[in-house]
């Protein structure tokens, strides 16, 4: 038994006899193709081609393929074509081969790149309606729960709604505390490292006082919420539409949006202002920590000037942003959730868009209420 | 030795395997013999999964030899794709690969072949296991129950093992489809001569196809030879089986 494959081939007047000899298997397969392509040349200049099979030891699909392929040149243009000495074992197999790529599908023309393009832009367009109705169906679908809950107070999902609060609330407070914690004392920082040099350092509190209570306090909590609870919401609700249990839920004759997602929104627009609240405290003892070590300015002094840099209306201008924040937050990440299909792949793509979405979204809304509250004079 | 690995696909002996205290298989033996398609049945639960799992590598054992094709079977899974192709019950296909790639995917990782010939094959697979072409650019998302597990069978069988593992094959298929499968399976097996290794519990695949059907109880192989001889036995567990109500009715109705 040869080891290695072998083709022989004899030409004899115009035909040509091929002897195809040893293991013409996968594990052989780059010494196969060397072998056919060896002898195409000879096979396109003969009338007939005759193939003997009596040597081959082994033989798999792979190999019978590539005889088949051989065979199919041949007879591609016009010539006479004929496997002998077939072995009782191979017959089968070499029987199937030449069942298979009869039928080839036509190579999909490529498509011209410019079209590609708008195709691309239009479909994002349709898409980005899709996306505005979406979220305004699900704003819509809240009310009409809230407005039931209102109703009957008794069928609101109080221990859900409480477990949600602790879950994205209580435990969220040690991760907010430390960030906003660090956002105000680099702030801090850099004021005192900036404003030295016009000898304005007094006027770093006031920078941080208005910073952290009107803009970053709620903007980095609702970030960092979109991250944590938002992610958490989509891949909740995305796993328990992939395994059907919100389908179930609706075949109880239960609204998915009145058991699952209110208390999950609910539960954020109740804990981003706690939340956002902590975090602006939080960032102010950053600030006055960096004012006492690296500023060399006492406490007493920084909360003095704090108190008068910053009037109530600061704080209202934050506070007043967040549960909007929550708002948005929760409808992209639930309505993303249940955007989820059969695939795991599905759900982490849903779970991306979710915190890319409401991330932007939050961040929009911000300069909004930035415009909003200047042309009110707030 | 010489004769044994002629006549044995896979030699198990004295197998011991467990989960912290719990022994699911208990000094289990059994031969499968070369090209014959052989059924394993067993409760649920009871190690049959187990078994198949062990001797693909993917369980470790704690005690006794495995032989695969004459060689005793490490902890090492590498050049497994040669030696056997498995079914897994899911199908398990890569979700992020298409039909086609899912189906290179051995043959790139272990031959060194053109790209040409690499669809061909695939195509060539593909139409042995009853899709058409088209069907090559899908992803396994957009496949149904019956196509997943053809696609799978198709990749499993990419390299032509000696051996294939189906774990479970007809499971979640309509009885036609089912009938389909085992059909499929069988001329495939006649075609390329493999050994076939079948998790089931379709009774219609029991008797349609399978040469042999071994019985797992109690982490042992209680009973084992031609479907015949299974429905004689007189182990409690073997009767209960195949002698239960459903089983009767169903074999009432295929006679």
């Amino acid at each position: 038994m040869n080891s290695e494959p072998l083709l022989l081939a004899t030409p004899s007047g115009e035909e040509l006899k091929l002897c195809p000899e040893g293991p013409w298997i996968a594990a052989n397969v780059s010494m196969l193709e060397t072998l056919s392509r060896s002898v195409g040349a000879d096979v396109d200049q003969s009338r007939a081609v005759t193939l003997d099979m009596s040597g081959v030891s082994a033989l798999d699909t792979l190999g019978a393929w590539v005889l088949e392929k051989l065979s199919r040149r041949a007879s591609s243009s016009g010539r006479s074509t004929e496997f002998i000495g077939v072995a009782d074992h191979f017959s089968g197999l070499m029987d199937e081969v030449r069942q298979v790529n009869r039928h080839t599908p036509l190579p999909t023309p490529a498509p011209n790149p410019v079209l590609l393009r708008l195709n691309d832009l239009g479909k994002s367009t349709v898409g980005a309606r899709e996306d505005i109705t979406i979220f305004l169906q699900m704003l819509g679908a809240l009310c009409m729960a809230v407005i039931g809950v209102l109703r009957r107070p008794r069928s609101l999902r109080l221990t859900s709604l409480i477990y949600q609060l602790y879950r994205i609330g209580w435990q969220a407070i040690p991760i907010v505390v430390l960030i906003t914690f660090l956002i105000g004392a680099i702030i801090a920082q850099q004021g005192f490292f900036h404003f030295r040099r016009f000898g304005a350092e007094s006027y770093t509190v006031d920078m941080v006082g208005i910073l952290v209570l009107r803009e970053l306090g709620v903007l980095i909590v609702a970030i960092m919420v979109a991250g944590r609870s938002g992610s958490a919401y989509t891949a909740e609700l995305g796993s328990m539409k992939m395994r059907e249990e919100i389908d179930a839920l609706s075949t109880m004759g239960l609204d998915p949006v009145h058991v699952l997602i209110l208390p999950r929104v609910a539960a954020l627009v109740i804990a981003l202002p706690i939340l956002a609240f902590i975090g602006s405290i939080a960032a102010l003892y950053g600030g006055g920590l960096v004012a006492q070590f690296y500023g060399g300015m006492a406490p007493a002094i920084y909360i003095a000037r704090l108190h008068e840099a910053i009037s109530v209306t600061h704080f209202e201008v934050g506070i007043l942003k967040a549960p909007f924040m929550a708002l948005v937050i929760g409808v992209v990440a639930c309505s993303e959730g249940l955007r989820v299909k059969g695939s795991a792949e599905s759900l982490g793509r849903q779970t991306t868009t979710s915190v890319v979405k409401s991330i932007f979204l939050v961040i929009v809304l911000d300069g909004m209420f930035a415009i909003f509250f200047a042309s009110i004079g707030m | 030795m010489g004769e044994s690995q002629e006549q044995f696909a896979i030699r198990v002996r004295d197998l011991v395997v467990g989960f912290g205290r719990q022994t699911v298989l208990d000094h289990l033996s059994l031969d499968v013999r070369r090209g014959e398609i052989l059924g394993l049945v067993g409760a649920s639960g009871g190690g049959k999964s187990v078994l198949m799992r062990t001797i693909i590598g993917l369980i470790p054992r704690q005690g006794g030899t495995i032989e695969v094709t004459g060689r005793p079977i490490g902890g090492r899974t590498e050049g497994a794709a040669t030696t056997w192709g498995i079914l897994f019950q899911q199908g398990a296909l890569f979700s992020s690969l298409t039909v086609r790639q899912n189906i290179q995917f051995p043959l790139r990782e272990n031959l060194v072949l053109s790209q040409e010939l690499m669809d061909e094959i695939a195509i060539a697979k593909l139409e042995m296991v009853g899709l058409r072409a088209q069907d090559a650019d899908k992803y396994p998302a957009e496949l149904s129950g019956g196509m997943t597990k053809r696609v799978a069978l198709a990749r499993a069988l990419a390299l032509d093992p000696p051996i294939l593992f189906l774990d479970e094959p007809t499971s979640g298929l309509d009885p036609i489809a089912a009938g389909d499968f085992d059909a499929l399976i069988a001329t495939l097996q006649k075609t390329l001569g493999f050994t076939v290794f079948m998790v089931t519990h379709d009774l219609a695949s029991l008797t349609t196809v399978c040469d042999r059907v071994a019985a797992l109880a109690d982490g042992k192989i209680v009973a084992i030879g031609p479907m015949r001889d299974l429905l004689q036995s007189e182990h409690p567990w073997v009767r209960a089986y195949f002698h239960g109500k459903r089983s009767q009715m169903l074999q009432h109705e295929m006679r």
